[in-house]
């Protein structure tokens, strides 16, 4: 029971001031280790009862329910009037849509064998258009990254994948920027929504897929509609965040004015909420990017495709250069983004002298952009990407001996590993969750998040349990439990190893941080077949897979909680002596505790959203299930109830740790 | 101000235009040689299920129905499920290679009618459980399931439980492993890889360093000419002995594999429904196929069309 012992044991070292505190502290550890020691003596008299385990093929009456559902919407698609006049006007609306952008740069379109604007169009428009939204420095990198994935041979693939994303984005902010502002303005709304937007995020994709193309037919608005679906939330959260956070005074005086609503939202709130807005926008983005392999499965065209063909063949090297394709479109548009959100501001600090050509230097940009994309509509060198992709083949190939490489030279160690961590602290945890009565975990599990979070998170603990058990998957979801919660310690570790190190030092930061972006960015399928050869179809498997995907969040949050410190306590900890150890364990980290939790609840939901690709490696449970789910109509219904299972386990998680959080920074 | 960029705009248009006297081809020029025969045909949906030797199939039939039907042939990936799903709306017209599914044929074919049988591929799917070449030459005695329990432990992993384990893949797959794990009396406790991918990668390493290893796979396959598995023979098939999906004791069927096409395709006229319903070939014909794509890494289409290219006889008969 190490894991959940271990957020308030550190807490526990943290904190040299507040004598008050300090009285009540303890007694919570204690609190928490006499659960844990009951628990224990429970768990050894009661073991193997009531465990509410079920067989991989079984089924519950709620699972053939919703086999039932899905089966009656199949068959009355053609004659439910719903259908008919709301389901296919929705797809035809976003189809229209989707094909006009891929004629335009992806797809050929009407007599002509290639799009209207080739790549010579694409790579000025986006080039001059960072540099109109962001500033030269972005234009380069945009250029000189779309040309790169023409290089890598893949252009029109990327092309097809950028396509897909911006209209899928484009349809989330449609929604999202309106909903945001709207939550941002009335905290009732705000209460409504947050839980639809915890469970848009957490709700594994491959559980709605089918359903999806079930509603809106398989294609592009499918897969548009799927990407939209995951991609709104952020939007949605930081609009409102950003509208709720203009100051009063600005809009008291907006009112005092005599503005009205509708002046003071378009004249007062929107401008002033903007770059955090487009903050929002640019989470908005990446996320959309996340979903590309995934819409793959329902034939959204683009690189999710070649990164799926090749893991059928076991291509490392391909998949890899595939992947690598999404991290550069994802680096573009991260950077072109940010610049765009800090423009404004730069603009304002920068001297006028260069503001002065601005205008006309916009307007000639925009007629070279137009006779880039002239001549890219018009002739066949600056239209079809010249070249056979070599660069692409060189990285496929070197992808593929570094694997080999790492196959050949790690698995010895990286089996000790696997042993060690499933035998010592996998098992043993999974055993005492899977195998004791539900009611008793049950019952742990309020004891210990009304401890650490107060009644409130205790809660919605039981009542997030009640539901768990009526999914009907009760064991599978501890077992999924434990692997989340054993990745999320690993995650934790090396958060802080690798934090406070960047935090320590910049360049450490520069250096390591585009590693963090890219293999936060790099579709998870890419790097499953190199980690099954290294550690087996295993649970621990699925659990580095996680642990790459979700560590990079901690270590980022973490770094920027250490450069918060104060540069003057830090002075004062050295001139009174204390050596860089000291200064680490008793300054910097007890000052960064809020970074820690909030490093831990990011943590805790980013690996949570790896279970389904878990699933795939063999970490079974809530994965499998969902995955089988998606692949067999018999299942349906178990994997939607394991989706839920999921978002349930997510809820849980988030209350409990952001009300640990606020404890701690009370 | 407005002066001085407009002159700009317009020298930069002028230079453009002067650029383009020397541009070169222009797209669409030599584009009308295709389009002339792709009339009597029209579009063709072909779904891809994801594995190596349905592409193989597709790439073959998608080759031929471009080449020598003129038809424009739209492959679109999906997984079984939604392809079958696809019928109904007419977003699919084909699924090549079928593995039984009974679950789908009842709900498409017989209760929605948007499906039909479009007769065998010729290939026989074979499905049981295979060890890698090593461990069958080291100890040939293991291709019988009566003797696994005196190996049981050697397959113990950090999954299994203690007991022997038993990998099964992807869980769109046909199986009853846990069923005859239970029925025929095996130490065994059967884990689930979930995906092709991770059981292939398991087999791939169990080969290179001699680890014990036994679990789920099929042929054909373009994985068995990398390393030639070996199957275990289980209690034979007689007709019936898996009605009860719970009480399942016998190997695996050879399923004859078929084509599903909907309903609207088959009474379409469509060429290429033909071309669907004729083509039959061999579990080595796809094989060779599918390892061009797989261990060659040639495009779908190359390998279609060097296997067309050497087998024209096949694909005469197919076009009758």
């Amino acid at each position: 029971m190490t894991v959940v012992m271990e957020k308030p044991g550190k807490t526990e070292s943290a904190r040299p001031a507040a004598p008050v505190k300090e009285a009540r502290r303890p007694s919570r550890f204690m609190m928490v280790a006499g659960i844990v020691v009951l628990w224990l003596v429970l768990f050894a008299v009661l073991r193997g009862k009531q465990t509410l385990a079920l067989a991989a093929a079984d089924l519950t009456d709620l699972h053939r329910w919703f086999n039932d559902v899905n089966d009656s919407i199949g068959a009355n698609r053609n004659s439910n009037p719903l259908f008919l006049y709301f389901f296919n006007e929705i797809r035809l609306v976003i189809d229209t849509l989707v094909t006009f952008v891929q004629e335009l740069i992806s797809q050929p379109s009407g007599d002509r064998p290639l799009p209207q604007i080739g790549w010579l169009g694409v790579v000025g428009i986006a080039g001059y258009v960072s540099w109109a939204v962001g500033n030269w420095r972005v234009a380069l990198l945009a250029v000189a990254g779309f040309t790169f994935l023409g290089l890598q041979g893949l252009w029109q693939e990327s092309m097809d994948t950028l396509a897909l994303t911006l209209t899928a984005v484009f349809v989330a902010l449609l929604f999202a920027i309106p909903i945001g502002v709207w939550a941002g303005l009335s905290d009732r709304f705000n209460r409504i929504v947050t839980p639809f937007l915890d469970f848009m995020q957490t709700m594994p994709t491959f559980v709605y897929l089918a359903p999806l193309t079930l509603f809106f037919l398989i294609g592009g608005a499918s897969a548009t509609i799927a990407t939209a679906i995951y991609a709104a939330p952020p939007t949605i959260r930081i609009t409102a965040h950003a509208i709720r956070n203009v100051s009063r005074t600005t809009v008291e005086a907006a009112d005092s004015l005599g503005a009205t609503r509708r002046q003071s939202l378009l004249k007062v709130l929107l401008p002033m909420s903007k770059r955090t807005v487009v903050m929002g926008v640019n989470q908005t983005i990446m996320a959309a990017l996340a979903m590309v392999t995934i819409a793959a499965l329902i034939n959204a065209p683009g690189l999710g495709v070649v990164v799926l063909q090749a893991l059928q063949s076991l291509d490392v090297g391909t998949a890899f250069n595939a992947g690598l394709a999404i991290v550069v479109m994802a680096i573009v548009l991260d950077r072109v983004t940010t610049a765009a959100a800090a423009r404004e501001e730069n603009a304002r600090r920068s001297n006028n002298r260069l503001l002065k050509w601005r205008r006309p230097l916009l307007g000639a940009g925009a007629a070279v952009t137009a006779v880039l994309v002239y001549l890219s509509h018009t002739f066949l060198w600056a239209a079809d990407f010249p070249g056979d992709g070599t660069v692409g083949s060189h990285i496929a190939s070197a992808a593929d001996s570094a694997t080999n490489w790492a196959q050949d030279s790690l698995s010895g160690v990286t089996n000790a590993i696997r042993d060690v961590i499933t035998n010592g602290l996998l098992n043993p945890f999974q055993t005492l969750v899977t195998d004791s009565p539900w009611w008793l975990v049950g019952a742990v599990l309020v004891a210990l998040s009304v401890v650490l979070g107060g009644w409130k998170s205790g809660v919605t603990t039981a009542v997030c349990l009640g539901l768990l058990v009526g999914t009907g998957l009760w064991s599978d979801a501890m077992t999924t439990l434990a692997s989340t919660l054993v990745a999320t310690v690993l995650v934790m570790a090396l958060g802080i190893v690798f934090g406070v190190w960047m935090g320590r030092s910049m360049m450490v930061d520069r250096l390591i941080r585009p590693t963090l972006d890219a293999a936060q960015v790099m579709p998870p399928f890419v790097y499953l077949v190199p980690f099954l050869a290294l550690f087996g179809p295993t649970r621990f498997t699925a659990i580095v897979a996680a642990i790459v995907y979700g560590a990079p969040v901690a270590m980022k949050i973490i770094a920027d909680g250490i450069r918060a410190v104060p540069e003057t306590t830090v002075e004062a900890a050295t001139s009174a002596g204390c050596n860089t150890w000291q200064i680490i364990t008793k300054v910097q980290l007890p000052m960064s505790r809020s970074a820690l939790t909030l490093a831990t609840n990011q943590g805790l939901i980013y690996v949570l959203s790896m279970v389904v690709v878990g699933g795939l490696v063999g970490a079974g449970a809530l994965g499998y299930d969902v995955v089988a789910g998606f692949s067999r109509g018999e299942l349906y219904g178990k994997g939607l109830a394991a989706g839920l299972a999921i978002v349930l386990l997510g809820v849980m998680f988030d209350r409990i740790t952001q009300a640990a959080a606020r404890r701690a920074t009370a | 101000m407005a002066r001085h960029w407009r002159a700009g705009a317009a020298g930069l248009a002028v230079l453009g235009l002067t650029l383009t006297a020397c541009g070169g081809a222009k797209v669409g020029d030599s584009s009308s040689a295709g389009s002339e025969s792709s009339g009597k045909c029209g579009t063709f949906n072909l779904a891809i299920n994801p594995w190596v030797g349905y592409e193989a199939d597709a790439a073959v039939v998608a080759y031929v129905a471009q080449h020598n039907l003129g038809c424009t042939v739209n492959k679109k990936n999906l997984k079984e499920e939604i392809a079958w799903q696809g019928f109904g709306s007419g977003e699919v017209d084909t699924v090549l290679e079928n593995w039984g599914h009974p679950d789908l044929v009842k709900k498409y074919i017989d209760q929605q009618k948007t499906a039909v049988d479009a007769g065998p591929t010729g290939n026989e799917g074979l499905i049981g459980w295979y060890v890698p070449p090593w461990l069958a030459k080291a100890h040939p005695d293991i291709l019988d399931h009566k003797n696994l329990n005196k190996y049981a432990s050697k397959f113990k992993t950090s999954e299994s439980g203690g007991k022997g384990q038993l990998l099964d893949g992807d869980p769109s797959y046909v199986t009853h492993d846990e069923a005859l794990v239970k029925n025929l009396k095996l130490d065994f406790k059967v884990v689930y890889a979930g995906s092709e991918t991770a059981l292939i990668q398991a087999f791939r390493t169990a080969e290179k360093n001699k680890q014990w290893l036994i679990g789920y796979f099929y042929e054909p396959q373009w994985f068995l000419s990398e390393v030639p598995l070996k199957k275990v023979s289980l209690p034979p098939y007689k007709d019936g002995c898996d009605a009860d999906a719970a009480k399942v004791a016998c190997d695996y069927p050879v399923y004859k594999l078929n084509k599903i096409v909907s309903a609207k395709f088959a009474k379409s006229g469509s060429p290429a429904y033909n071309l669907v319903k004729n083509f039959n070939w061999t579990n080595d014909d796809q094989n060779e196929v599918a390892k061009y794509i797989a261990q060659d890494k040639m495009t779908d289409e190359a390998a279609a069309k060097k296997w067309v290219e050497a087998n024209k006889d096949k694909v005469d008969a197919w076009l009758k």
